[in-house]
């Protein structure tokens, strides 16, 4: 049991209580922190990955700002807890099982080694935000610049679903 | 037991370092209150705190005292997960900050172990502290709705939407000091600091940004950029309209009482010295002293300062009102001057010259954090409180598009200059 | 080192596990946030992939698709804030008639 095995499945531990919580809490607001656990849980899986530059963006981005938007429309909303509501019979019964299929029928295609996924991982990608960097700039600068648009587009259609109408 | 120290040697020096970092930083904010309301009753024209103990020393002792023992009440209908989450988040995600911040260059040589001075050193070292600030919008967004009070909430929006608007512009700024060094760890970013043109050491610092290779663009307006966002960022006045007193009672901590509001209060000026220590890494060359390396009388700064201010300390208390202040002062001061004549011996005796050497970056880094700290504490005593709507214009009108200049034009100048 | 196959059956869990709160609740805000945990789940396969292959392009797609999702969660807030607005309630079996 090497100290990465161990620390990976603290992580991944976590990450599956915090999604499970997210299911299982009746309040939004515990909702919206159970997934900030799960999100701050992936970015360490990244750090320990490798992949530091998109620990650190999953962190800033995730969890420091979309987060901070959920959170925020569930204050400003006042969303209680959730109403107990009959939903059918059939649901209660065959939904848990239909889930767990979903579940390991995924689990099953992606356990399998393929050929190119080795059994064990290659060691750590070195000076891994270099190479990121360059490749964001010089092969996918298009959809690069094409995201800030469509960031711009996302900002205005924010502000005017959510301006009050003019009386 | 001599091979198990050495087998995890490297745990057992970084739970030390981690426990005697937290408590230097803990006493250090303890002083911090004491220096802030001294220094802004003296911009008013009147005394501090100058009853506790000598010159007010002991006031901090009595505040924590005061808030072990104050009653915690908690208010009715609260979310009890999220109103006791809150306060620890916030301490928690302020103190971790400390752990990428370097101190020092070099490292103590002790039984064979090179002990750095700081806690981690990672690659990405500033990204982490932008990831922690960014995360530190959560403490104040949750206090402010757990209180189950519409002041608490009001003042907890408000104030988590000053600091998420202000962290662009706080992230903006740096990105020019980015372009300069090429790096995001802090410790290679001091080092491209340290070599000024034709010998002078504080011209390298990136305000200057006059290295040996050739003038850049001096990251003024980064560096203001950076201050205001950070002191708009960390809540501080002129920027603190969501927890000022005549305004909304207190703001996202009113319902807190005694220790929580401690742990809130001991974050906010956790990460004024985290702000503080950025601010000199970033832009005023870290632990790279002012005078040139190659002049000798740099190595004994620390201690030349030292015994004037001993002889001072002396002096004052010898003269003092009551009878513990005659006792404490003069011994306080005659310790001062001991240490800076001993360091000062150094000079002649070898082994205490590389003590000189050690202490001479970590006293820079010390007395530049200092400075910014006082700045932080003037702006306080001296600057009148903006309004929301002003601070929100100020942030997204004025500091991002600078910021954004700032980041064209160093690039421009990188460019054209055609290497770092 | 940590096989390939852990980070994907963790993703697998993941997946699933947004994908039953999405079916399963009520509040609109909820299975948004499921939604992003599907999405997190994806970027984790992406990046033990990267890893494994020792290229870059894995993370590279992360951050697009982190990008993508911050754009989505900025609009569809802003559709949830208005659904209150007009059926006073964050329930989605109020949202079932296309007429108001």
């Amino acid at each position: 049991m090497s100290p990465v095995l161990i620390i990976f499945f603290v992580l991944a531990g976590l990450a599956v209580l915090g999604a499970l919580n997210l299911v299982l809490q009746k309040h939004p607001i515990h909702s919206a922190l159970s997934l900030i656990v799960v999100m701050v849980c992936l970015a360490g899986l990244y750090l320990l990955m490798g992949a530091e530059f998109v620990a650190a963006v999953q962190i800033i981005v995730y969890g420091g700002a979309i987060m901070v938007l959920f959170i925020f429309v569930i204050m400003l909303l006042n969303a209680g807890e959730e109403e107990h509501t009959d939903f059918s019979k059939i649901a209660k019964f065959a939904g848990l099982p239909l889930a767990l299929a979903l579940t390991a029928s995924l689990a099953a295609l992606v356990v399998k080694p393929g050929q190119n996924v080795h059994g064990a991982t290659q060691a750590v990608i070195p000076k891994a935000t270099e190479q990121i960097s360059t490749m964001l700039f010089k092969d996918f600068v298009y959809p690069f610049e094409l995201t800030s648009f469509l960031i711009l587009v996302a900002i205005m259609g924010a502000l005017v679903l959510a301006q009050r109408e003019k009386k | 037991m001599i091979a198990f120290l050495q087998q995890n040697a490297f745990w057992i020096i970084t739970i030390v370092k981690i426990a005697l970092l937290l408590f230097i930083v803990l006493t250090v904010n303890a002083y911090l209150t004491w220096f802030e309301r001294k220094v802004v009753a003296h911009i008013q024209s009147r005394w501090g705190p100058h009853r506790v103990g000598p010159h007010g020393l002991l006031q901090p002792a009595a505040d924590g005292l005061k808030f072990l023992f104050k009653e915690d009440p908690t208010p009715l209908g609260v979310d009890k997960f999220v109103y006791y989450l809150a306060p620890f988040l916030a301490l928690a995600l302020s103190l971790t900050a400390l752990a990428v911040i370097p101190f020092g260059p070099d490292p103590i040589v002790l039984f064979g172990q090179k002990i750095y001075l700081w806690i981690t050193n990672p690659d990405i070292g500033l990204l982490i502290l932008f990831a922690i600030t960014a995360l530190s919008v959560y403490g104040v967004a949750l206090a402010g709705w757990a209180s189950n009070s519409k002041y608490s909430l009001l003042g907890g929006l408000r104030s988590s939407a000053q600091m998420i608007s202000y962290e662009l512009a706080l992230t903006m700024s740096v990105v020019g000091v980015l372009l300069m060094a090429n790096t995001f760890s802090l410790t290679e970013i001091i080092e491209k600091q340290s070599h000024g043109v034709g010998g002078v050491g504080f011209l390298g610092w990136n305000i200057f940004a006059w290295g040996k290779d050739g003038l850049l663009f001096p990251q003024i307006f980064g560096f203001i950029c950076f201050f205001t966002s950070a002191i708009a960022e960390t809540n501080r006045a002129p920027f603190d309209l969501p927890e000022a007193e005549s305004e909304l009672v207190a703001g996202f901590h009113t319902e807190y009482a005694s220790f929580k509001f401690a742990m809130f209060f001991i974050a906010e000026y956790t990460a004024m010295i985290t702000v503080s220590c950025l601010a000199t890494i970033l832009f005023f060359g870290g632990w790279v002293s002012i005078f040139p390396d190659s002049w000798t009388i740099t190595h004994y700064i620390p201690s030349i300062t030292l015994i004037p201010f001993g002889l001072w300390v002396i002096y004052d208390g010898l003269k003092y009102e009551t009878i513990f202040g005659k006792l404490v002062l003069p011994a306080v001061g005659f310790a001062m001057f001991a240490i800076g004549a001993v360091l000062l011996a150094g000079a002649w005796i070898a082994p205490l010259h590389q003590v000189n050497e050690f202490i001479q970056p970590v006293f820079w880094f010390t007395a530049k954090v200092f400075v910014f700290l006082f700045f932080y504490v003037w702006a306080r005593g001296t600057l009148p409180r903006l309004r929301y709507d002003q601070l929100m214009n100020v942030g997204w009108k004025l500091l991002l598009p600078v910021s954004i200049a700032n980041v064209i034009v160093t690039a421009g100048v990188i460019l054209w200059r055609g290497h770092v | 080192m940590v096989p390939t196959q852990y980070y994907l059956l963790l993703s697998a869990i993941l997946f699933g596990l947004g994908a039953v709160a999405f079916v399963f609740k009520r509040n609109i805000i909820t299975i948004f946030m499921s939604i992003e945990l599907m999405l997190n789940a994806v970027n984790l396969a992406f990046v033990a992939f990267s890893q494994a292959s020792g290229k870059v392009d894995g993370q590279v797609f992360v951050l697009f698709v982190i990008v993508v999702a911050a754009a989505e969660a900025a609009v569809g807030l802003g559709i949830i804030i208005l659904i209150q607005r007009n059926r006073q309630s964050l329930n989605i079996e109020k949202v079932n008639l296309l007429k108001l």
